[in-house]
């Protein structure tokens, strides 16, 4: 294992201390815990919207703490769900009296884990909501769920949601436009090569040399098949396919396009697979209204990318479009 | 000298740590390889933070949970946890159990897992052990059987509970997704609500 760290024991801690330490103006960390919120969080008087996961997804989700987006992330250990005391933590950091959205990821732990705190922070009379992002359309169960994954098409949720309630919207207003994007958004990833969770010390998977996974999940769970690595192209058009099957996309719709690297896919690469997103966009007559390129949720140090469709109306598109200051995410 | 509930969750403890490797090894099987682990860590954490003296069982019960909840992880973490604290409530303010108790520590442990995990009996989770083993210990103390008695027939529901997870498809849990290929393999969770169970008895049984 060929790893930039200090010991396996210590990454998630260094690495939210060595985020703090280059955004200051963004994000603090909650003495203590493994939680970082916006910095002077508790001066916002609005509905706050925490999430969180697993660490290895970097810049989710701390790097998306920040105004117009989330007021806190919890950080468990190296892909796998951090606790209730966790979680509990960052609501009492953040709330201001409005209420707290959690966005859940659809993984068995991190939705009992994230339950259990919103338990706890009800029997404090604190007010929270839940909502649970379920967008992976590669199989309907995996290793780690109990239904379909949450991965990349998040991002949306956050940035929508977080938009509605720094306009000042109620709990109730801000938990139903993030329902509308779950319910709209669809996802689906691929693997070209693996990614190695330091205290394990090997990759999760392996993959011969001309070989890639479709259907990939974010922590490298099995997808639908593997096969023989093809075009971008064609790859690109397999995991369309497989989207535009859900029949929530049609011909005249405005879409948000998220084409996400994993972590180790060059940009120039995720560039060449948005094209062919855009020409087959183009092709079925659906409008894209906003693209994002980049990494946004990763998997540690896989290869490979994730395209996620988000279907828009007039609301979500303005929300979309609305302004945000976060680390991983500027628009102004 | 330590409390009675602190010598009794002491034994839980230990023997959920003496078989760390145990339930690692189920769980490799069908799981993902850290239920021993992640029970053990949380167990060692739960034996240093109890307060030997306490004989509040209410309050202790509610300090495993908690410390399970906080330390353990994944979906154990919560589901004991819950199990622990629910029994917590139950037992709040006491000192001492009656059988009658022990049917109420019950309800609400298989109440509150129910409501966190969401499955229900024959899903291949710690509720087929745990809900066997509840009626067999309902059934005895209704019919008037000793404390003793029906711990034991509580811990032959649990092992045949067991015994029953080999025999059917996972579909709750990290598991499922290995549908059939599940067959043949003891679930973990409920190995560990058995040896939980188990070292109850004991105790009690002295």
């Amino acid at each position: 294992m060929k790893k930039l760290i200090n010991g396996v024991d210590n990454v998630v801690d260094e690495m939210l201390r060595g985020m703090a330490a280059a955004h200051p103006e963004y994000v603090e960390r909650v003495e203590g815990t493994d939680v970082m919120i916006r910095t002077g969080a508790k001066k916002t008087d609005k509905v706050v919207l925490i999430s969180g996961g697993g660490s290895g997804h970097e810049p989710a989700h701390g790097g998306f703490v920040g105004r117009g987006m989330l007021d806190g992330a919890v950080a468990g250990a190296v892909f796998t769900s951090p606790t209730p005391d966790q979680v509990y933590e960052a609501i009492k950091a953040t709330e201001c009296g409005k209420g707290a959205l959690l966005i859940i990821k659809n993984y068995t732990g991190d939705v009992m884990n994230f339950e259990m705190a919103a338990d706890m922070a009800s029997d404090e009379d604190i007010e929270v909501a839940k909502v649970i992002v379920a967008d992976d359309v590669a199989v309907e169960n995996s290793t780690w769920t109990t239904g379909r994954r949450g991965i990349a098409g998040t991002i949306f949720v956050h940035k929508i949601a977080g938009a509605k309630a720094e306009e000042g919207a109620s709990l109730a207003e801000v938990k139903a436009v993030a329902e509308k994007v779950i319910a709209n958004v669809r996802s689906m990833g691929m693997g070209i090569e693996p990614c190695t969770v330091p205290a394990v010390g090997k990759p999760g998977f392996e993959l011969e040399d001309d070989e890639v996974e479709i259907g990939i999940g974010i922590h490298g769970e099995p997808g639908t098949h593997k096969e023989k690595i093809s075009t971008a192209e064609a790859t690109v058009d397999q995991l369309l396919d497989k989207i535009l099957a859900e029949g929530i996309y049609g011909k005249g719709d405005r879409v948000a396009v998220m084409v996400n690297g994993m972590g180790a896919t060059p940009l120039s690469e995720l560039y060449i697979c948005n094209l062919e997103v855009s020409k087959v966009l183009a092709d079925k007559g659906i409008v894209v209204a906003k693209t994002l390129v980049g990494n946004y949720m990763t998997s540690l140090e896989m290869a490979g990318f994730s395209i996620s469709l988000l279907k828009l109306d007039d609301e979500l598109e303005a929300l979309l479009n609305a302004p945000a200051d976060t680390p991983a995410f500027r628009q102004f | 000298m330590a409390s009675k509930i602190y010598d009794c969750i002491a034994q839980i403890g230990n023997r959920i740590i003496e078989n760390k490797e145990f339930l690692t090894e189920l769980d490799r099987e069908i799981g993902d390889a850290d239920h021993g682990i992640n029970m053990a860590r949380g167990f060692t954490e739960v034996l240093g933070v109890l307060d030997k003296d306490s004989e509040d069982i209410g309050a202790l019960l509610k300090k495993t949970g908690m410390t399970l909840l906080s330390k353990v992880g994944g979906a154990s973490g919560p589901l004991y946890g819950t199990a622990y604290m629910q029994a917590g409530k139950v037992c709040a303010g006491k000192t001492a159990l009656t059988a009658e108790d022990g049917k109420a520590i019950f309800d609400a442990v298989i109440a509150g897992i129910q409501k966190r995990g969401k499955a229900v009996k024959g899903e291949k989770t710690m509720l087929d052990a745990i809900m066997p083993a509840y009626e067999a210990y309902t059934a005895a103390i209704d019919q008037g059987a000793s404390i003793q008695d029906a711990l034991d027939a509580m811990c032959k529901a649990a092992e045949d509970g067991v015994a029953f997870t080999k025999t059917i498809i996972a579909t709750k849990g990290r598991a499922s997704y290995l549908g059939e290929r599940s067959i043949g393999h003891q679930d973990p969770g409920a190995t560990s609500a058995t040896i939980t169970m188990e070292a109850i008895r004991d105790f009690v049984k002295g």
